[in-house]
């Protein structure tokens, strides 16, 4: 009996285990195929990581997950116009600064046109980098960090140290459905 | 204009079909604002496989792709997930590296009298299993591609329904006027005037100076107008006058088609760093060169520009994923392109230098026709001298040995760097100097990349009665050759007598008729005129017959066709007929050939098809 007791409850718990796993894979499965039918990449909405729902639901807030393609289509077009992957692929030993520096030119700008053809990049802070300002109470945590000896109330002074990068506007080319993103540069084979 | 009309036109848009790329602008016709704001439409277009970006300029290329070249859905437009054509940036880029596929300067094609603008013959020379198009279907692609999108964003207000005006180089031939109405045309647009780049940068010009252009500029005054673009040159004067207490604005003069621009700049700044690398014992593939053309040109823009910089390196990256080591490495400095740029395309001249007069009858080469002579200022001061007595209808008798420009007013993109604006205004007013005359003013105020397509919307507004108008009519007199019966004398060509069947300035919409003049045309039988403009002699009418003419008064163009249909007549027949002429409301010459006998008119065919 008393095997039967303690056994009982582990049984059941190794068959709810076993249940909640198999729920767990189909769940998986539909959202996978799920996914792959609607790829939709123009419109990068986050999927919402519902398959651990059950042990964070004491969480307010979830965390999302990046959609690759986005970042996929980024590095294709600093590899385009920048070689940006060639460059930091490439090691660096055995070459002179001026050979660096001749290849560091394309990626210079490459990557200058990259970002000015696809974002608006702004400045967070107009002050001058090393002068001191002060940061009213209730200011935008996201915008502006503290660093350094954080005590104390707002209004905060410091120095600002770095005028931060705002992207007020992204406006990444429009990628054609079903195309791989994945391949960031195609080889290239000249006939 | 048709019933279904009803003037439902709600922008009036204007289309800049350059050699290189395509502007399209639109302003709102009904707006509240005053003036009403500009536009500059972003066009959707594939900017690499399977990537669609918006571009306020849609590049000027065709890319023939071959059937293993992109995957399925890389060529998918926002409109159309298959199209059969690959048109703007993406053309551009495979093109560079593929050159044989790629369809370019269809517009400098469409102006050429040597070949059969409707035979598919481009990309020039490329092997036999490259499909290929006509300059006038390369044309149509372009229009096409820019009112797909122009749709796409504007689904309740239909491109064709638009009032749009499309810009030709004024010295755009008749037939090539006329082909690129018809690849308009074949699109549908239901409102289509034609108008001349250099009228087009003007009306930007009196758009952005609203109402104080009349303090810019006095009664006698003769603005040049100077547009280099990517491909061409293009030389207009527009004379000041007065009417009943308003400032008129006439255009008396356009310069010939000048295949000379800003490709021809960056080609020679690059083959000059190429010699610079050969000295070094590097030598560069063509792939090289095409790369060093572009660096050329953004580091030609900022010598040009900024007065401290004195070089700018060169790098071109190597084709493999290895960049370091391989990566060649130049500079090309201020000096360079002093010396290249600025004294080979714009060398201090004189009035008198003129360029070496082209050798004609060239042509049997495929090839396009480019100016043998770099210097732009020389073919200035040729058109100068060429047009001395151009506005003395208007102004009165012009003594000097050239007309005198008292402003200047700047198109294209060459001509933002500030030296190179400031050479041409220097060498002028030199001329004026020399010549005891004043100097001339630069007009500013305008986008000298926009201008055109800008001008060209605002040109819809003024049409509906906002604004002032600039008069002009065509920019040539045209003359049917006849060759005179006589006997033939070994070694002579027959004499030619020139009759004159459309006069210089004719506007649209009017037709011109002469004297009875008859021909005989053989019914069932194409006939072929020789062919003459002449953008000098503004007295003859319609039915002057000229016996001579100062060499070089009269240049040959395209011959021109008759073809009478065999139609209740016998084939063989001999018919009399006249040549009468008119300008249609899109801004085309249509000449006509009319039945003595009064039967039915035929079109004379400007485009003469090979055969």
């Amino acid at each position: 009996m008393n095997i039967d007791l303690t056994a009982m409850p582990a049984t059941i718990d190794l068959l709810h285990a076993g249940l909640a796993a198999i729920a767990l894979v189909f769940f998986i499965l539909m959202l996978v195929k799920g996914g792959s039918k609607t790829p939709a990449p123009t419109e990068a909405q986050p999927e919402e990581p519902a398959t651990v729902a059950v042990p964070e639901a004491h969480l307010t807030k979830q965390l999302k997950t990046a959609n690759p393609d986005a970042a996929l289509q980024l590095l294709s077009l600093l590899q385009q116009e920048a070689r940006f992957i060639d460059f930091v692929q490439e090691e660096l030993t055995g070459f002179s600064d001026a050979e660096v520096g001749a290849a560091a030119r394309v990626v210079h700008e490459g990557g200058q046109k990259v970002l000015k053809e696809y974002f608006c990049l702004e400045a967070v802070r107009d002050e001058q980098e090393e002068s001191r300002i002060t940061l009213p109470d209730g200011f935008d945590a996201t915008t502006v960090r503290l660093t350094g000896n954080v005590v104390g109330h707002a209004p905060f002074t410091g120095t600002l140290v770095h005028r931060g990068w705002k992207a007020s506007e992204v406006k990444l080319p429009k990628l054609a459905e079903g195309h791989d993103a994945h391949i960031v540069a195609a080889a290239e084979v000249e006939l | 204009m048709s019933e279904t009309d009803n003037h439902a036109s709600r922008y009036a848009v204007g289309i800049d079909l350059g050699t290189t790329h395509c502007v399209l602008s639109y302003v709102e016709l009904d707006s509240e604002q005053d003036p009403a704001p500009h536009h500059v439409l972003p066009i959707a277009q594939l900017t690499s496989p399977g990537s669609v970006d918006e571009k306020p300029q849609l590049p000027s290329f065709i890319y023939q792709a071959h059937e293993a070249e992109l995957a399925e859905g890389d060529v998918a437009l926002p409109w159309n997930t298959y199209p059969d054509t690959i048109v703007g940036t993406m053309a551009r880029e495979l093109g560079s590296k593929t050159p044989i596929r790629l369809v370019s300067s269809a517009k400098s094609w469409l102006c050429h009298g040597g070949v059969d603008r409707h035979a598919s013959f481009l990309p020039l020379n490329s092997p036999e299993e490259v499909a290929k198009v006509s300059p006038i279907e390369a044309t149509f692609q372009y229009l096409l591609h820019l009112r797909n999108a122009w749709d796409h964003r504007f689904p309740d207000a239909a491109l064709v329904d638009q009032d749009v005006t499309i810009t030709v180089p004024a010295s755009f031939d008749p037939a090539a006027r006329d082909l690129t109405a018809e690849a308009a045309q074949r699109i549908g647009f239901k409102h289509l005037t034609l108008l001349e780049e250099p009228q087009a940068a003007v009306y930007s010009w009196l758009e952005s100076c609203a109402d104080s252009w009349r303090n810019q500029v006095s009664i006698g005054d003769v603005i040049l107008v100077v547009d280099i673009g990517g491909g061409t040159t293009d030389l207009s004067l527009v004379a000041v006058t007065e009417d009943e207490g308003n400032l008129n604005l006439n255009r008396v003069a356009v310069g010939e088609h000048i295949l000379l621009g800003g490709d021809n700049m960056d080609l020679a700044l690059a083959y000059q760093v190429n010699a610079k690398l050969a000295q070094e014992g590097k030598t560069l593939a063509p792939w090289q060169i095409v790369a060093i053309t572009h660096s050329c040109r953004d580091a030609k823009e900022v010598l040009l520009t900024d007065p401290d910089v004195h070089s700018v390196p060169i790098v071109v990256p190597s084709r493999g994923s290895k960049m370091l080591g391989s990566t060649l490495r130049t500079e090309l400095t201020k000096d360079e392109v002093m010396n290249s740029l600025v004294d080979g395309f714009f060398p201090h001249v004189g009035i008198h230098d003129h360029p070496a007069q082209q050798a004609r009858g060239a042509l049997k080469q495929m090839g396009l026709p480019y100016a043998q002579d770099p210097a732009i200022l020389r073919h200035l001061a040729a058109f100068l001298c060429r047009q001395q007595a151009a506005a003395n209808e208007l102004l009165g008798q012009n003594e000097g040995e050239f007309i005198k420009p008292t402003a200047i007013l700047f198109n294209g993109g060459v001509l933002k760097a500030p030296m190179l604006a400031e050479r041409v205004m220097t060498v002028i007013n030199n001329w004026l100097n020399e010549a005891g005359a004043e100097q001339a003013k630069q007009l500013a105020g305008t986008d000298l990349d926009l201008a055109v397509a800008k001008g060209a919307a605002y040109y819809g507004s003024v049409r509906q009665g906002k604004g002032v108008r600039i008069r002009g009519g065509i920019a040539s007199a045209y003359y049917v050759g006849i060759e005179s019966a006589m006997p033939a004398i070994p070694g002579m060509a027959p004499p030619i007598q020139a009759l004159c069947v459309a006069p210089f300035g004719m506007e649209e919409g009017s037709a011109a008729k002469g004297p009875n003049q008859e021909f005989g045309l053989i019914v069932g039988e194409p006939v072929r005129f020789r062919f003459f403009g002449s953008t000098t002699r503004r007295d003859d009418q319609a039915g002057t017959l000229l016996d001579y003419w100062e060499p070089g008064e009269l240049e040959e163009l395209p011959e021109i066709q008759a073809n009478l249909p065999v139609e209740g007549r016998q084939p063989g027949e001999v018919v009399p007929v006249e040549l009468a002429s008119r300008v249609t409301e899109v801004g085309t010459l249509c000449l006509e050939a009319i039945p003595s006998d009064g039967g039915t008119k035929w079109q004379v065919e400007l485009d003469v098809r090979a055969g």
